[in-house]
């Protein structure tokens, strides 16, 4: 059942399922957007040792090296990095709003305060 | 100069995303409401002639492949544009087009002028991620695209007038971020297993690779997370609060546009990489998504029904219409596909135009209740009468763009021997019956209230686009040969039926 050598994916997966507990479980908007951010960053941990081959170094061409680690799934992660942080920054910009309009952060009492609104 | 005319031609699939991208960055410089409109505007009609010139080009001439930088396929990155995304793309920069030209006028009453250019921005920044994602040849780029047009599209609908923009805004942003993610992560299992991220490439690595577990968990995580975007039933949570509470044309835009992507992805993914065999024969893909296409219909329809907010009934009504897409899809055969890329289409007109509607409604009478509709058949004659030309459309009667699709269906449901869901099919059209009608009563039917105040007719500027869209659903309800044509020969290219 468990093999060592899948281990990362145990980790990946463990963290994951963290990620996504906190953002359903969680009423806090600032906890749901952690959450979140850890479930971005598992899918960006899992491309990240994707790529990676045992005994590989830096694909850099030189005669001393033969085995070189796949280089396209990091640097695709650049681009994800740069969506969770876009997407973090997006999010926190508008539980600030949030905060104004409704002067609290949680989530059932913003529902109580539409409730009241709608009737 | 012959020469650089020429290659402008020859580099109009990357134009379709360069100049919409560049604008969005000078509509931030200019600063100026009028200014970034008119440049949002040219771009938007730019683009839509631009789609046109590549579909009639995909027509005459087969599939068109370009090359972004010179790196050929499967090594750079590939935009490879086929009858199936050329008709999407002409829909998403058409849409595109019609709803920031209504813009000017309507967004006025419900976003500070100031804030204008910083809006047009966002929108173009969205179409280029629609665009992009619609043509590109690359998985990778599908979901950098994806979240280039979510981040844009949750900063269009914070933008509504209340409050509860901000918390749609804030639910459809977790919901999104958690679709794109597990695409994220179907595409990753996708490479790991082929080693390639260009379309044409990953199908013919995956044919040799034959069906694996993690093939399979790549299906079942690119499935879900297409789905939430395309808000298939019970995924759909984050519509209705989104479509209700954005601003009138942001909703017309999304309503068109973002859903129908999502499912041009999902038809990508699951035709053209994964191939009929391993998601309907192994995986048995059709009997899940059916079952919730035909809740979908039904429960989309019902609820629909019990709205006293006009905007949001016809949210739950997309809920609803998405049911007959994906109905289309998993039926797996060439009618069923066709009817779901007619529906598609068609969809996108008659939404965007009720949309609009709605949002003449909000301009002149401050509120889309149904109880401020009351008496405004004589008091907003023409845009009642669109509102009734684009319900009827929905409900499928013909001549209308409703009826062909809900034709194709139909058609494909009785020749795959299933008539079960071809009665289904009929029995949910009476539903969207019942919830156009309750509309068309309180404005035709009972008298505005003595008190009213009095209203003027809608503004020229959102009457023109209405009814450019209302001709759309009426032309296109007669002559079939460019809608229904196209969609089905993109139907057997996806199936591989020749």
């Amino acid at each position: 059942m468990f093999d060592p050598g899948l281990f990362n994916y145990w980790i990946i997966m463990i963290l994951m399922m963290t990620g996504l507990y906190t953002v359903i479980v969680k009423g806090n908007l600032i906890k749901k957007v952690i959450g979140l951010g850890i479930f971005q960053v598992s899918v960006i941990m899992f491309f990240v040792s994707m790529g990676k081959v045992r005994g590989g170094t830096a694909p850099i061409a030189s005669e001393s090296f033969e085995v070189y680690s796949n280089p396209v799934p990091h640097v695709l992660m650049l681009t994800a990095i740069v969506v969770a942080v876009a997407t973090l920054a997006f999010a926190l910009a508008l539980i600030v709003r949030i905060k104004e309009a409704y002067d609290t952060i949680e989530e059932d009492e913003i529902r109580e305060l539409e409730a009241g609104e709608e009737g | 100069m012959h020469g650089s005319g020429l290659s402008i031609s020859a580099h109009l699939p990357a134009l379709q995303i360069a100049v919409p991208l560049l604008s969005a960055v000078i509509c931030v410089l200019i600063r100026k409401a009028r200014a970034a409109w008119l440049l949002a505007t040219t771009v938007a009609w730019a683009a839509f002639a631009g789609a046109c010139v590549l579909l009639n080009r995909v027509i005459l001439h087969g599939t068109i492949s370009y090359e972004q930088g010179g790196w050929s396929p499967p090594w750079g990155i590939e935009l490879r544009i086929d009858l199936f995304n050329a008709l999407v793309l002409i829909i998403v920069t058409g849409i595109c087009a019609v709803v920031i030209s209504a813009s000017l006028t309507s967004l006025s009453m419900e976003v500070p002028e100031k804030r204008h250019n910083l809006f047009y921005a966002a929108f173009l920044l969205c179409m280029t991620g629609l665009a992009g994602m619609t043509i590109t040849g690359d998985v990778f780029n599908i979901f950098v695209f994806l979240e280039i047009s979510s981040l844009s599209s949750y900063a269009l609908i914070s933008q509504g007038a209340t409050r509860r923009a901000l918390t749609s805004s804030i639910q459809y942003l977790v919901m999104g971020t958690i679709g794109g993610t597990l695409l994220l992560l179907g595409i990753g299992m996708l490479y790991m297993v082929t080693g390639t991220l260009n379309i044409v490439d990953m199908a013919d690595q995956l044919a040799m690779v034959g069906p694996n577990r993690t093939v399979l968990v790549a299906l079942a995580c690119v499935t879900v997370g297409t789905s939430i975007k395309l808000a298939v039933f019970p995924l759909h949570i984050w519509l209705p609060n989104a479509y209700t509470y954005a601003p009138a044309i942001v909703t017309a835009f999304l309503a068109a546009t973002a859903t129908k992507v999502a499912f041009y992805v999902l038809a990508r993914f699951i035709f053209s990489i994964f191939g009929v065999e391993l998601a309907f024969e192994q995986m048995h893909l059709d009997r899940v998504l059916m079952p919730l296409a035909i809740v979908a219909m039904f429960a989309g329809s019902i609820v629909a029904i019990y709205q006293t907010d006009i905007k949001r009934m016809l949210a739950y009504s997309s809920v609803a219409q998405i049911g007959y897409m994906l109905l289309g899809l998993s039926m797996a055969t060439v009618p069923g596909l066709t009817g779901g890329i007619v529906h598609l289409f068609n969809h996108a007109l008659m939404k965007s135009g009720l949309f609009l509607v709605m949002a003449c409604v909000l301009f002149r009478v401050g509120s889309t209740h149904i109880d401020a509709m009351r008496g405004l058949g004589k008091r907003m004659p023409l845009t009642m009468a669109a509102f009734v030309i684009a319900g009827l459309s929905m409900i499928g009667v013909p001549l209308t763009v409703g009826f062909v699709s809900k034709w194709y269906l139909v058609s494909a449901a009785m020749e795959a021997g299933q008539w079960p869901v071809a009665v289904l099919i009929l029995l949910s059209s009476l539903l969207a019956v019942v919830y156009i009608w309750r509309v068309v009563e309180v404005a035709y039917f009972q008298e505005a209230p003595e008190d009213a105040p009095a209203v003027k007719k809608a503004p020229i500027g959102l009457l023109v686009p209405v009814w450019t869209l209302v001709f759309a659903i009426i032309f296109f309800g007669i002559f079939t040969s460019l809608s229904a044509g196209v969609a089905g020969d993109a139907a057997r290219m996806l199936l591989g039926a020749g």
